[in-house]
């Protein structure tokens, strides 16, 4: 065989010189970020789960006083709900979806065999997930302003801080779910959470409306802890030291074992 | 780089549990060379690919890649090398340029991810996403994954496994332009043809262990007495064949009318035979004088039986 490079080949000589190195870290995490919010974006059921859901349930909840006894002003209350919500779909159901089949689609061993370090690799993805969230927080509080919302400045930085801690807690339950389980079980799992969370787990329906001992160990759960500490700083109030300290651990706890649970394959 | 192999393989074992992998497997692979490592499915292949990438553990023995120890894929190892893993990988709704852009991003100094898709034929699906991709339009990605960051080293398991025969020849014009530019190649293959088209250096793999080792030429130059074929009328009399052949030829027929003689072919040989096939009243047609393929030698040192 001669050292030539052959004729008729599409690639010059001299194409492919070695020539590695690693990328700056700033540069991976944006593209990676950028990749992940497009494909968020572009994805109609995530959108469905992420802004469309929560957006009907903001005017229904706000508009149709049969439906939930809520608190006045019932947008204040709503809008409490459906952030729970919100961070719900996106951290946990949708994350752990698009982590599941990203696996299955052999994604994980893909970057693993790049430069990119493995951290790095999840930061992006929960840079995407900050991306959409912020975005939800932006069209759900526009929606909120159109339907009588008056925030106050207090309210506004509470509510902050629960949506950052409860993105955070439903997130590393995401990351822990779908990095452990097979996609179809994954999808099957994290639907069915969402479902329930929904109606039982404190969003919908308030903590004290719930029968029996339920409202107490709803509180206990990240949805009960992020619904019942939106609506309590939204309506003026204070969140709980619970809600914080709920949210905390579960977000601590669930990330330390997805950290050891994550498969790369 | 001198002398240094890029990868360097001594004695490896892998075991899983209570089977063997790959059993005190050796090789070299020198920068600037294609290495093919052929074997059939289950020989161990990708076991020894993935031990020197360093995304699996060897249980014993010495690896070194790019003059490192690959356990445990350190970033800077894996800056300098190019893998495509078997079956590709991708977000399953990405496009094609966005994924590229993404890997291309953790090199300092990437190709052009757009001149590269043009040319591997994907700018016509760069709407679709990665699942509705066919096989080949993947592997082909994926194969663009494993060069864009202008890898010293690249390891392509089964690079063309569900290609079409155009697609096959731009995936080896590629792997020469590689080779030409001083690039390692490391890649597994079952098809006896790539190898031979592609590789330097063959290293014929089976139950994880190797069986030959050694140039194309060298492979197939083995044990060769030389053959000639030609296809007749099946079921003629070859104890009639033999009796016109010089000392130390045999005559036999395979398949029903495909006929070998083995034995130093000479142009009196081949004119012994046809001028009988003649008599016989037949002609001997598609009459081949060659050395043994690399496929004669694969399949005669791994064994006819078709593997799952």
């Amino acid at each position: 065989m001669s050292t030539e490079t052959p004729p008729g080949t599409p690639f010059p000589s001299g194409t492919f010189t070695p020539d590695p190195g690693i990328g700056s870290r700033a540069r991976m995490l944006a593209v990676h970020t950028r990749t992940e919010t497009l494909l968020a974006l572009r994805h109609s059921e995530q959108l469905l789960l992420t802004l469309v859901i929560p957006l009907a349930l903001l005017v229904g909840l706000t508009l149709l006083r049969g439906l939930v006894d809520l608190p006045d002003p019932r947008v204040n209350a709503a809008l409490g709900t459906v952030l729970a919500l919100a961070m719900m779909s996106t951290g946990f159901t949708s994350q752990a979806i698009a982590l599941g089949f990203d696996r299955r689609y052999g994604l994980m061993r893909r970057l693993a065999a790049t430069a990119i370090p493995r951290w790095l690799v999840i930061t992006g993805r929960l840079g995407g997930m900050a991306a959409v969230v912020l975005i939800q927080v932006v069209v759900l509080g526009g929606v909120g302003l159109l339907l009588g919302w008056r925030p106050e400045a207090a309210a506004i930085g509470w509510a902050l801080l629960l949506v950052v801690l409860g993105a955070a807690a439903f997130g590393a339950c995401g990351l822990l779910l779908g990095g452990a389980v097979r996609a179809d079980l994954v999808l099957v799992i994290a639907n069915v959470v969402w479902f329930v969370l929904l109606f039982v787990g404190g969003i919908v329906v308030p903590a004290d409306q719930l029968p029996g001992g339920l409202g107490a160990v709803v509180e206990l759960l990240p949805s009960g802890a992020l619904a019942e500490g939106l609506r309590a700083v939204l309506l003026g109030g204070t969140p709980g030291v619970s809600h914080v300290v709920v949210l905390v651990v579960w977000g601590v706890v669930a990330g330390l074992v997805a950290a050891r649970t994550l498969r790369w394959d | 780089m001198g002398t240094t192999p890029a990868v360097e393989v001594r004695d490896l074992v892998v075991r899983y549990g209570e089977t063997t992998a790959v059993d005190h497997l050796d090789l070299d692979l020198h920068h600037g060379r294609v290495l093919a490592l052929l074997g059939p499915n289950g020989a161990g292949k990708t076991t020894t690919v993935e031990v020197c990438e360093g995304f699996r553990e060897r249980t014993s023995g010495s690896v070194r890649v790019l003059g490192a120890d690959p356990t445990g894929a350190p970033e800077a190892l894996r800056a300098r090398m190019g893998v495509m893993p078997q079956g590709g990988g991708a977000y399953p709704m990405v496009r094609v340029r966005e994924m590229l852009d993404l890997v291309a991003a953790c090199s300092a100094r990437p190709l052009d991810t757009g001149w590269l898709v043009r040319t591997l034929g994907l700018d016509s699906c760069a709407r679709l996403p990665y699942k509705r991709l066919s096989g080949g339009q993947q592997q082909r990605l994926s194969l663009a994954c494993a060069v864009v960051g202008r890898p010293e080293l690249v390891f392509l398991d089964e690079p063309t496994a569900s290609l079409d025969p155009q697609g096959r020849h731009l995936v080896w014009d590629l792997v020469r332009s590689l080779r030409a530019d001083g690039v390692a190649v490391l890649l597994t293959t079952h098809l006896m043809q790539e190898a031979e088209a592609l590789a330097d250096d063959v290293v014929i793999v089976d139950h994880g262990r190797v069986v030959a080792a050694g140039s194309p030429d060298e492979l197939t130059a083995t044990g060769s007495e030389r053959r000639m074929r030609f296809r007749a009328a099946p079921g003629m009399n070859l104890a009639l064949l033999d009796e016109v052949l010089p000392e130390g030829h045999a005559s036999s027929e395979g398949p029903p009318g495909q006929y070998t003689i083995e034995g130093d072919i000479d142009p009196q040989v081949l004119a012994a035979v046809t001028a009988w096939c003649a008599r016989q009243g037949v002609l001997a047609d598609e009459v081949r004088v060659g050395r043994r393929s690399l496929e004669d030698v694969f399949l005669d040192l791994t064994g006819r039986e078709l593997r799952s």
